[in-house]
């Protein structure tokens, strides 16, 4: 009888478990099968190197929509990395203890800000300050690019800081040992050391920002046309699918999950080249 | 003092170079961090500042009107919406999280592929879980906007968060209590739910609460599934906004700023008190058993 009902547990945790597998299987099948007969009616090369999208004349191409989710993304990088990282060496090499306490928590906390507030934050704020700068409508890629590059800054200090602080002490104080600073030990010995963590975080954070949508879709004007300039609105593929999918039919909808398709290939090839980093890095220890 | 004035003048050269950098990168590391704090403390006291004065009584009428955008009726949503995929998604992060930890063999291929799907899962945006939910519950099954589908969808989303606290937690009890539990003749299932689960609640428990704040701050999985109906709905079946959703929908009908803030401030308080209960249940739980 207790036999019996080891075994039972034993399958009803295994079940579980396996549910995980199972969900990852129901969202491929059922964006895929949603997704690509869309693509095939369209015709996958049009649908992906497309510049127009409009629905009302049954002209779906993507290609300004990939392009503008690559583009917000860089910026957002460009903005977020060298600070997130600097930001990380400073919480693990100069800060002070007593300061040390409050950031941590402070920036971990920040971490769960929703992104819908960063998202009404930038609308009120970055948007309004954008128009009066440079005299344009103010929804634009660096208004996109600056929302999203704060939004990632919390996760790519906090998987910065953890990579810096698992390289071996040894490796400063061989560096002081030799005869260098404070500064260049760990600049020129400790980060570097760190490479593959902090290379790991930092894909985290570009598959964190190609996948946002509540964040960018209130600043960004949402115009389905080829970015044209820093100060010009865009549409990412996220947007899309928010804004149109509520009213969306037939081929339009087909149109849309193809473009949450193209959204979860991006995602998943981001996906494999981080546990490929993180691999890597693990083998080198 | 037998050396030339040139050698002496080369080194103080040099000196002056290596001070002038160490300068120069404690100024930008300094730089940085003081830019990462302003920016986000700013969006903080920002939101803070405009949110604050907007609060009001009426905010919290029991009914939603155009005049009066209440959110009371999006709060007591949100709180269903966390009880109902909390529901669904806790015994299947734990049980989940138990057969990878207690009955996982080294180098198992099963639980190679359970991990890195779960991983899969964790790192899919929320847009595309919100597409999942609205194509399977709202189109396939029929369901429609409903905050059943919503609930399903968002219970998918938060497990991986459920099962890596929960293997956390497992894995940091000691070896000597499951040999003490088969030493008195305890089988595995008895020790699991006896010895192993009491000892990790509070690892369980900061998970649960971290999850509780994805589910709270969600707006894109649940446009779509489970609809911005600003009522509180009479059945599961029946679609109902939460607090993210709410804010968005003030957003997306063009009113009401002040609301807005006044929803963002609220929003930001249960998230941010959220996340530091669990950071706190967390750091207790480290030290009781160190």
């Amino acid at each position: 009888m207790a036999k019996v009902k080891e075994v039972f547990m034993k399958g009803v945790f295994c079940v579980c478990a396996c549910f995980s597998v199972f969900a990852v299987a129901l969202i491929c099948v059922f964006l895929f099968a949603n997704g690509l007969p869309a693509m095939r009616e369209i015709g996958l090369w049009d649908f992906l190197s497309g510049k127009s999208w409009s629905p009302s004349s049954g002209v779906y191409g993507i290609l300004p929509m990939i392009l503008a989710s690559i583009y917000v993304t860089a910026g957002a990088i460009l903005i977020g990395v060298p600070t997130g990282i600097l930001s990380a060496v400073f919480l693990v090499c100069f800060c002070p203890k007593w300061l040390y306490r409050i950031l941590k928590p402070c920036v971990d906390l920040l971490a769960g800000i929703p992104s819908i507030v960063y998202g009404f934050f930038g609308l009120n704020v970055i948007v309004p300050a954008i128009r009066n700068i440079f005299g344009v409508s103010g929804s634009s890629m660096l208004a996109a690019s600056l929302i999203l590059g704060i939004m990632i800054l919390p996760t790519i200090t906090g998987v910065s800081e953890s990579a810096i602080r698992a390289v071996p002490q040894s490796y400063y104080e061989g560096s002081l040992a030799l005869g260098a600073t404070h500064e260049r030990s760990v600049f020129f010995s400790v980060v570097p050391a760190a490479k593959s963590g902090i290379t790991a975080g930092v894909v985290l954070g570009v598959g964190r920002a190609i996948g946002e949508t509540m964040a960018i879709v209130m600043v960004e004007g949402n115009q389905p046309i080829m970015p044209s300039g820093l100060l010009d609105g865009l549409r990412t593929m996220t947007a899309n699918i928010m804004i149109e999918m509520g009213y969306a039919t037939d081929l339009h909808r087909g149109a849309l999950v193809a473009t949450g398709v193209v959204l979860f290939v991006f995602i998943m090839a981001i996906n494999l080249l981080v546990s490929l980093i993180k691999r890597k890095g693990g083998a080198g220890k | 003092m037998n050396r030339t004035g040139n050698e002496n003048n080369a080194e103080l050269r040099s000196i002056r170079r290596l001070r002038r950098q160490a300068v120069f990168i404690r100024a930008v590391v300094f730089t940085a961090i003081t830019l990462s704090v302003l920016a986000l403390g700013f969006i903080v006291v920002y939101v803070l500042i405009r949110g604050i004065p907007n609060i009001t009584p009426d905010l919290f009428a029991f009914e939603y009107t155009s005049e009066n955008c209440s959110l009371l009726p999006a709060l007591i949503n949100t709180v269903t919406m966390t009880f109902m995929s909390l529901l669904i998604a806790v015994p299947l992060g734990v049980f989940s999280a138990i057969f990878l930890v207690e009955y996982s063999k080294r180098g198992s291929r099963l639980i190679g592929l359970i991990r890195s799907m779960t991983e899969t899962l964790s790192g899919i945006p929320s847009i595309i879980y919100g597409l999942f939910g609205y194509l399977v519950f709202s189109v396939a099954l029929g369901w429609g906007f409903s905050m059943l589908a919503g609930a399903i969808t968002l219970s998918i989303m938060i497990l991986p968060v459920i099962i890596r606290t929960t293997e956390e937690a497992l894995k940091s009890i000691p070896d000597s209590y499951r040999e003490g539990s088969f030493a008195v003749g305890a089988g595995k299932v008895r020790t699991v739910f006896k010895v192993i689960l009491p000892s990790a609640v509070p690892g369980i428990l900061a998970g649960i609460v971290l999850a509780t704040g994805r589910i709270v701050g969600e707006t894109a999985a649940l446009v779509f599934t489970a609809g911005t109906v600003a009522q509180v709905p009479d059945s599961v079946m029946q679609s109902g906004r939460t607090l993210s959703i709410h804010m968005y929908a003030l957003w997306s009908e063009g009113l009401n700023t002040d609301k807005a803030y006044a929803t963002a401030v609220i929003l930001l308080v249960i998230v941010v008190g959220l996340n530091a209960l669990s950071a706190f249940i967390a750091k207790k739980m480290m030290k009781g058993h160190i």
